[in-house]
């Protein structure tokens, strides 16, 4: 059914830090979106996801804006794509919620007063599983300009896009592939290494510096001892954690940087 | 009018404590038909059976009604009963107020009145029993054992010794099963291979046993005493008849590049191949999918080698028919696939292994020649971890919600076995519990705790990070509430057991249940443990639930026992409690033919005379034999033109009417 140059068109929610730390995350993505024929239309009026997903059940307030983006989607019978690994995974969560939990629905709509109750419609997708489902990593095979060839590029999940595995239904959590199929699609030989899938330390950050250090330092030493020289990560936080953390021994990139580079769109 | 007896048990306190059974007796007579009613303590005893057969003298009573435990407890008792009195046996019935309302009643009133519903009931429905006759049919004295692991092998044993022709069929190309792979066993630490290669040549050479190696069950008919299977003997490729198992063949093979099943994939074997040293038959296979004459039609060199001329590259499967009269299903288990445990780096690290490949590569005959060394580099481990529960009482979804039973073990007998060879090597097992309840179980643990020096761990693994050429092993030590690190140079991984893959399909074709995780359903978990729900057919080991070697021994003497008890009678008793059809109503559609989960029912062609004109119809017609009497067929006849005798359509709506009452 796919056309040669059929476009997809989706919704797009790009969160916060897209617009100020992690702007090359999105620059890119657009850029690349483009010429894949995705067309990302980002969404009017959309507000901060809250960052973090709220765990206490009656926290009603903070999955509003989650929730407001997610019926906007619905609205217009198109997909959301996100971008942000935080961003997708509150979204996410939330939108299962209002499919699963009926007393936080019936109260987020009782507030929202929507036009029509928002039930949990509309469908979540990161911009990987776009690429991966819609555009087919085969066809980005196909439109590499620049094939990474020859560079020792590790992937690095973090626990956002994974995890909790039920509800994020992204990829295997303990085994994740996604990351390395999309390296492999840009020509790359991407170097697997086991702690691509622990957590860089989030926001400990901000409360236990020595900690984060602890953690994200691991993931490095993990991938520095196979012979990673260059990590990508689809997620601000990860990214400042990393950086911050990881020293000199790796190059840090969004998969989107790649991604561009590859197109010989960047 | 019939005259109806009716005696209802107390069994102690289990019903008399929720159930006034007095009120029950004395409005049991007045129902219709009652002519004598009585309650006594236990029915079941010798007294109470008198009663019931000096009320059936002394009465006249026509019908007998015991209102008592479960028809499953004590039916059969209370119609020996009646027969002693000369009354037909079918003429009882059992109404279960115990089972079917003391036991799960807290109200005495409501218990009572429930009591008296389904007496009413009983009554309605023993008014329109009738009498049936038990049919007889013969006993094919020859049992079928299915699978020639060691469960296999101990009950053909048994079965052979006491006299009758017994037939084993074995998947793999040898007999020996999942015993012959490993090294030591537990608790005494005697060499596997010792104990159990006896048994497999006992086996070849029994004159009772025929061996069918390489060969599946194809399909099973037939019922108790009288099975009739179909055996698929796949072709080996090789004559058993030329070959003398010189094992030249296997030996100048080209092709290397199939993985030895029999040491679990730690080396390689030729495409034509003899599994293991002392393999019954010893007689190679051609692995075709892996033979490159097979794939190209060049090579061949085997069969140019061969002093026998024994290679055959035409030989075809063979199918063999045969009649049982008894079926023992030993089929053993399996290991579970570790792929969705991504975070031991099994299949990705080649130090991390199962506890079925630390067997092989400790074992002498073992890919290392019992060196003990590290797959990556052959170097000798300098720590070992095991870790125990991979995917046992998992309740995730990824692993089995069971204990698996024999890991607590057998990691006990591998930490101790490196302890005692090699002292200088560090071994640690991290558990959830440690369970070892069989004799002597606990003290061989102990030992290797206490004299061996095994750290034992309380607490899961997390993940294992290979660093350098160290595995560094994250775990949690639950009692001290620590995050523990170790710097393996080895990790065994205690994989949960699964039934195999074919279980299920296997069980369809059999017409025996399995559970929710493809282990075989005893009868009664408690008293019936060696037999299916199909009578006939017995199951043997690990392919019931995760077993040991001394458990399964013994399950396997008791299904042995089970089916010589069956191949010695002379006659078998039939169900009377079959189904008849009337073919005046029947229509012929046979949708009574696709449910019956007996294969009892068949289409007839009859001749009938309608209106002076000759005619011809296709009706449905049960074979007696094989029917067990579920009334399946009766609910599916959209003509009501099937009944089941014992249980007619009449009798059941008058039980509804009564409760309805």
């Amino acid at each position: 059914m796919r056309s040669g140059r059929k476009r997809m068109k989706y919704s797009y929610y790009p969160g916060c830090t897209l617009k100020t730390k992690a702007q090359q995350l999105e620059t890119f993505a657009l850029k690349a979106a483009a010429l894949l024929g995705l067309e990302l239309e980002e969404q009017a009026e959309w507000q901060c996801c809250g960052a973090v997903y709220p765990l206490a059940e009656d926290e009603v307030a903070t999955r509003l804006s989650s929730v407001r983006a997610l019926a906007a989607a619905r609205d217009k019978g198109e997909k959301l794509v996100t971008l942000c690994a935080a961003c997708h995974h509150v979204i996410k969560r939330v939108n299962d919620d209002m499919q699963a939990k009926e007393e936080l629905r019936e109260k987020v709509n009782s507030y929202l007063q929507l036009p029509a109750p928002y039930l949990g419609e509309a469908t979540v997708v990161h911009y990987l599983e776009a690429l991966r489902d819609d555009v087919g990593f085969d066809k980005l095979a196909k439109l590499v300009k620049k094939p990474l060839a020859g560079r020792k590029i590790g992937a690095y999940y973090g626990c956002l896009l994974l995890r909790p595995a039920e509800i994020m239904q992204f990829d295997d959590p303990e085994n994740p592939t996604i990351l390395e199929d999309f390296l492999r699609a840009l020509g790359a030989d991407p170097v697997v290494y086991p702690g691509r899938n622990e957590c860089c330390g989030g926001y400990v950050a901000v409360t236990d510096k020595e900690a984060a250090r602890d953690i994200s330092r691991a993931v490095v030493r993990s991938a520095t001892g196979c012979g990673v020289e260059e990590l990508v990560t689809a997620c601000p936080l990860c990214q400042y954690n990393l950086a911050e953390n990881g020293g000199p021994a790796v190059k840090l990139h969004y998969f989107t940087e790649l991604l561009a580079e590859a197109l010989d769109v960047r | 009018m019939q005259r109806i007896g009716v005696f209802v048990c107390w069994c102690g306190s289990n019903i008399a404590g929720t159930v006034d059974v007095a009120q029950v007796a004395q409005s049991a007579a007045a129902m219709p038909g009652v002519v004598y009613a009585k309650d006594y303590q236990y029915m079941c005893s010798e007294v109470g059976q008198n009663m019931i057969k000096q009320a059936i003298a002394e009465h006249g009573l026509t019908r007998v009604v015991v209102a008592s435990c479960s028809p499953r407890m004590h039916e059969s008792t209370f119609r020996k009963t009646a027969a002693a009195a000369g009354l037909n046996p079918y003429l009882v019935e059992v109404a279960n107020i115990r089972e079917h309302c003391a036991w799960i009643h807290k109200d005495k009133a409501e218990g009572t009145k429930k009591a008296i519903a389904l007496t009413r009931a009983a009554v309605a429905k023993a008014t329109l029993n009738a009498p049936l006759v038990a049919g007889e049919s013969g006993v094919e004295k020859r049992a079928l054992v299915i699978g020639g692991g060691i469960a296999g092998l101990q009950t053909a044993l048994d079965i052979a010794d006491a006299g009758y022709a017994v037939d084993i069929v074995e998947k793999s190309p040898s007999i020996g099963g999942k015993m012959a792979q490993i090294d030591k066993t537990f608790p005494t630490l005697d060499c596997s291979a010792c104990i159990l290669t006896p048994k497999m040549v006992d086996a070849a050479t029994h004159e009772n046993i025929t061996l069918y190696t390489y060969s599946e069950v194809e399909s099973v008919s037939g019922f108790v005493g009288n099975f009739e299977v179909a055996i698929r003997q796949k072709a080996r490729s090789v004559d058993a008849k030329k070959c003398s198992g010189c094992g030249l063949c296997a030996e100048k093979c080209p092709s290397r590049k199939a993985k030895s099943e029999f040491d679990e994939g730690l080396r390689t074997r030729g495409a034509i191949y003899i599994p293991f040293p002392q393999a019954i038959p010893n007689v190679p296979v051609i692995d075709r999918d892996e033979c490159t004459y097979f794939k190209t039609g060049k090579c061949g060199l085997c069969s140019k080698i061969c002093p026998a001329s024994a290679v055959s590259f035409e030989q075809a499967d063979e199918v063999i028919t045969q009649r049982y009269g008894a079926i023992v299903v030993a089929t053993g288990f399996d290991m579970i696939e570790l792929d969705k445990f991504g975070e031991y780096q099994y299949g990705q690290h080649p130090d991390v292994i199962t506890s079925l490949e630390f067997e092989r590569l400790t074992n002498a005959a073992g890919p290392t020649g019992g060196k003990f060394v590290r797959p990556s580099d052959h170097k000798k481990p300098k720590k070992v971890v095991f870790v125990q529960c991979v995917g046992s009482r998992d309740t995730s979804g990824r692993g089995k919600p069971y204990c698996s039973k024999i890991c607590c073990m057998y990691t006990a007998k591998h930490a101790m076995l490196i302890r005692d060879k090699y002292p200088d090597v560090e071994a640690s097992v991290f558990y959830i519990d440690v369970r070892t309840p069989g004799k002597n179980f606990d003290e061989f643990q102990r030992r290797a705790v206490e004299e061996y020096g095994v750290q034992y761990i309380k607490g899961m693994v997390g993940k294992i990070f290979p660093e350098q050429d160290k595995l560094m092993v994250h775990g949690v030590d639950a009692l001290s509430g620590e995050t523990v690190v170790i710097d393996a140079d080895l990790v065994v991984l205690a994989s949960a057991t699964k039934a195999k893959d074919d279980a299920e399909a296997l069980g369809r074709m059999l017409s025996i249940s399995t559970d929710t995780h493809d282990f075989f359903t005893e009868a009664h978990p408690k008293l019936r443990p060696v037999e299916s729900h199909t009578a006939g057919i017995f199951l043997a080991g690990a392919c019931q639930g995760p077993k040991d070697i001394p458990e399964t021994v013994s399950q396997a003497g008791a299904a042995a026992a089970k089916a010589i008890g069956l191949l010695s009678k002379k006659k078998l008793v039939t169900n009377p409690c079959v189904t008849t059809v009337n073919e005046a109503l029947c229509s012929g559609c046979l949708a009574c033919e696709k449910i019956c989960p007996y294969g009892a029912i068949a289409a007839k062609t009859i001749e009938l005379t309608n209106n002076g004109v000759k005619e011809t119809r296709v009706v449905a017609a049960v074979n007696e034999a094989l029917c067990q009497g579920c009334g399946g067929c009766t609910v599916a006849c959209r003509a009501g033109a099937i009944d089941l005798k014992g249980f007619t359509n009449r009798q059941i709506m008058a039980e509804v009417d009564a409760i309805c009452f």
